[in-house]
């Protein structure tokens, strides 16, 4: 390893030399390919300190000795790891030149979800002055954040001014072995969202990814860190339900959720990725390591509504390590043309007295898969452990496919499990009532679909819930003939 | 990285045993023999085998020890009244086995089929990677042909007993079991041992409904402790038949029942019972699919098991509904009782449904006996074990009193009163 960055510094510089590079834009930008260099490479780009280059190289090292699962329900070709590239310093890029030059498909969309004007520029990325709204709300809101000692950053700012925080806690719940994908991550994220509240803390606002400063392209391996102290509370929105594109076409997240003593982390994710067209071409590979730790009496909730995607692959997980702690999942997840999906949870009950919730809503139509896999994993120290599972399927065409795959573990005798799961279709007398009444058939599902995810959808912030109520109408539009 | 050389157990498995002299398909014996010579025991890394663990049976060194039932007692014999025929390690003793068959049934031991009549051997089981499968295709000692010709309803039930005596004994059964159009049986299988230790029983029955038949099929396993079972029974239903099975676990070190059920035909109906009742350090492992390939059928399957001890219980239940396969109502419930800390329970109920026009659904759960349900009944001077007894058995009873032959019930009764006290 006598490989420094200096060293790297000068083949860089004789490499531009030998290609003709001489814009600072292209020098931004690694080569295709994975290998130690490359990780060197993005450590030195973020000025990273030694440990984190360490933490990276380790799991590189471990990356190289595993291979692509292939377990789940999901069928695609691998994506080939040395045509990718593994950087590319985020640029405030202009995808379109014009908002004429917007595709008129995705206008229509975010007009229906009722996105202004203003709002619609700045997510397709349409060169525009910055929205004097936005910035002012962030501002506001990061001065009140300041005042409560709420640190909330992006990661590699967290990673140079609070590197002790993130030295301790990244990689506990996620370690770099955890899986192909996490491991991947591990050793080359970019960057991410860094979260702090300190002890008895109650965050006032909904923290949202959306609102962050230094927001710029978090590239395709994002990591956040979310880190609750001792009797603090933070509600966590992640995504948007606006339509993102993005030509990276693999996405592997790591999302690490630490809840001490007594806290509370409430985790939503809207997840409305480009699944691809109509004839299931394209679309992004969203392979997704989320994960969190409660101590005792510790809750953490994750809400989720996944629309987008081509192949979704992900699991939001709950370790109930500390008595009385409690793990919540809901999720509705749609999958529509030739979207694929194999996405659910694991509750695994360490300590007493630990309460876990599973509510599943998954949505098939045309000719996707949508699969729901879980596990309910029940320690032999979990006395009086607790967990409710329902996951229901709904089949909106006769093309699609929709699986159970519930692994319940248990090992101690006062632990009370309960899985139900079924599947049906919407029912012809419920849409004939509907229709019955002078509503369009088409409003009929839709009214039918928000009140099957009813359950999942009360559980998202108020705005939220309404975007994702309208997501779920397009994402369906069309698919009942 | 592993760098230990792996050792192949079967390789050093098979050659205690004879292979098969059963007039079985040259194709089929060929694949199987492909399987044991590409594949090994399978390991907690493979799917189906993720809790079970067979390391002792490929330790089990097979013998030569002679037949030594001379006489059958009363406890191996389930209903008395019933054609009756007994298998001691996979070989057919025909001193104890009925010998006038009743008219439109041909009933024999496999070996004296022919060719012909065994073709359906190997249609349906499958033998890629399957390892017990093929050991039992390739290794076949013997087994019962059954085959019930068109339009008889059979009065009399069927009753197959298998009996594992001596120690090491490996004994590989194959049965085969057609019902003909329009006809009607009823068939128990019961798996006993007598004076075994470290015995291997390993069964596959192939068992076809054809159209507008019904077939009820009751099986017991009582194996003593030490011993070792894994049976497959791939079933095929074609249109309009019925077809019932109730299986009942209540003794043995290990046992893997896989219950393939595959539906060719439109307006079957199926019904998978079971129960397991565990203690020790016992491991009972169910794995059934119902493969739905047709529109307009129905199925229910509803798995209980009580598990004490050090003992482990291991559910998977798979119901598949094919595309285009649309009206179909499949049900799926398994329920555990926990009756001590050591014990644990894997549960593992699936569904993959490719058509829309259904019902299914599946639930699990898993606990213990209600305290306060106890605390009422010794509210009314019932002691806590009697108490604890009652909630136990009314808890099985759901599945038991699913079986329609009263001999049977009786049987299960006395049985589960002997080995765990337990009164119904």
């Amino acid at each position: 390893m006598g490989y420094t960055e200096n060293e790297l510094a000068k083949d860089l510089e004789n490499q531009e030399y030998k290609f003709g590079f001489v814009t600072d834009i292209e020098s931004d930008k690694a080569p295709n390919g994975l290998n130690e260099d490359i990780i060197r490479f993005i450590s030195a780009k973020k000025n990273e300190p030694e440990w984190l280059l360490d933490h990276r190289l380790k799991a590189f090292a471990t990356w190289k000795t595993m291979t692509e699962p292939s377990w789940a329900h999901v069928h695609y070709t691998k994506p080939n790891m040395q045509e990718i590239c593994f950087y590319s310093a985020p640029k405030q890029t202009k995808k379109y030149e014009s908002w004429d030059d917007v595709d008129p498909e995705m206008k229509e969309t975010m007009k229906k979800l009722g996105i202004s004007m203003e709002e619609q520029k700045r997510l397709t990325g349409v060169a525009v002055d910055f929205v004097m709204d936005s910035v002012s709300v962030a501002t506001s809101f990061k001065s009140k954040l300041n005042e409560l000692g709420i640190i909330f950053c992006s990661f590699s700012e967290a990673v140079q001014e609070h590197p002790e925080l993130v030295r301790k806690h990244m990689g506990t719940v996620v370690p770099t072995s955890d899986n192909y994908y996490a491991a991947l991550n591990s050793a080359v994220f970019t960057d991410g969202s860094f979260c702090y509240i300190p002890k008895g803390v109650r965050c006032p606002m909904e923290l949202s990814t959306y609102f962050r400063i230094n927001e710029g392209g978090t590239g395709q391996f994002e990591r956040t860190l979310v880190v609750a102290d001792e009797g603090s509370y933070v509600s966590y929105l992640e995504g948007c339900t606006a339509p993102q594109r993005d030509e990276n076409q693999l996405h592997a997240a790591v999302v690490e959720l630490i809840a001490l003593e007594n806290a509370e982390i409430k985790y939503s994710t809207v997840q409305n990725w480009y699944p691809g067209n109509k004839e299931g071409i394209g679309g992004i590979f969203n392979f997704v390591t989320k994960r969190g730790i409660c101590e005792r009496n510790a809750k953490i909730s994750w809400t989720q509504v996944e629309t987008g995607s081509a192949v979704t692959w992900k699991y939001p997980s709950c370790i109930l390590k500390g008595d009385n702690s409690v793990g919540e999942f809901y999720s509705v997840a749609v999958t529509n043309n030739y979207q694929q999906a194999d996405t659910g949870t694991k509750m695994i009950h360490l300590g007493k007295n630990t309460k876990s919730t599973i509510i599943s809503k998954g949505i098939s139509a045309g000719k996707s898969q949508n699969s729901y896999r879980g596990l309910v994993q029940i320690h032999k120290n979990a006395t009086n452990a607790r967990n409710f599972s329902q996951c229901d399927s709904l089949l909106m065409s006769d093309e699609c496919g929709a699986h159970t795959f519930p692994y319940i573990e248990c090992k101690n005798s006062s632990a009370k499990i309960e899985h139900e799961a079924t599947t049906s279709k919407i029912g012809e007398d419920q849409i004939f009532y509907c229709q019955q009444r002078g509503i369009h058939i088409e409003k009929a599902i839709s009214l039918i679909v928000n009140g099957y995810c009813k359950e999942v959808l009360n559980q998202l912030p108020m705005e939220f819930a309404v975007e994702a109520q309208k997501l779920l109408e397009i994402s369906l539009e069309g698919s009942v003939g | 990285m592993n760098d230990t050389i792996q050792v192949n157990k079967l390789n050093a498995f098979i050659d205690q045993l004879t292979k098969t002299d059963l007039p079985f398909s040259k194709d089929i014996i060929a694949i199987s023999d492909a399987t044991i010579a590409s594949n090994d025991f399978p390991t907690t890394r493979t799917e189906a085998w993720k809790y079970t663990r067979v390391g002792k049976i490929s330790s089990i060194h097979g013998n030569d020890s002679e037949l030594i039932i001379d006489k059958i007692s009363d406890s191996h014999i389930i209903d008395a009244n019933a054609l009756t025929f007994v298998f001691e390690n996979g070989e057919l003793i025909q001193q104890f086995s009925n010998k006038e068959i009743p008219k439109g049934l041909d009933i024999k031991s496999i070996s004296q089929a022919s060719e012909t009549e065994l073709a359906l051997i190997g249609k349906n089981v499958k033998l890629e990677k399957e390892v017990f499968n093929s050991l039992n295709t390739s290794y076949a000692t013997d087994g019962i042909f059954v085959k019930i010709d068109d339009k008889i309803q059979l009065e009399q039930t069927i009753q197959i007993i298998h009996i594992v005596t001596g120690e090491n004994t490996i004994s590989n059964m194959r049965n085969l079991i057609q019902i003909g159009r329009f006809s009607e049986a009823k068939i128990i299988f019961g798996y006993f041992s007598s004076e075994a230790t470290s015995s291997f029983t390993n069964v596959v029955t192939e068992i076809f409904v054809s159209e507008n038949a019904k077939l009820t099929a009751d099986k017991i396993q009582y194996e003593s402790a030490g011993n070792f079972h894994v049976s497959t029974e791939q079933v095929a239903q074609e249109k309009n038949s019925n077809f019932s099975i109730n299986t009942i676990t209540l003794n043995g070190t290990l046992v893997r029942n896989n219950l393939n059920i595959e539906i060719d035909g439109s307006n079957c109906e199926t019904h998978l019972n079971g129960v397991y009742l565990l203690k020790e350090n016992q491991h009972v492992d169910n794995h059934t699919i119902v493969d739905h390939k047709a529109p307009h059928c129905e199925s229910h399957e509803l798995y209980k098991g009580v598990i004490d001890d050090k003992a482990t219980a291991v559910f998977n239940g798979k119901v598949f509904v094919r595309k285009d396969s649309q009206k179909i109502n499949a049900f799926q419930s398994n329920a555990n009782v926990l009756l001590s800390d050591d014990a644990s329970v894997n549960s593992k109920p699936e569904l993959e449904i490719y058509a829309d026009d259904v019902k299914c659904s599946h639930g699990s759960t898993t606990g213990q006996l209600n305290e306060e349900a106890v605390f009422y009944l010794r509210a009314r001077g019932i002691s806590k074990k009697s108490a604890r007894h009652l909630m136990v058995s009314a808890f099985i009873e759901d599945v038991i009193s699913k079986i329609k032959n009263e001999e049977v019930t009786n049987f299960t009764h006395s049985i589960i009163k002997e080995q765990f006290g337990w009164e119904f």
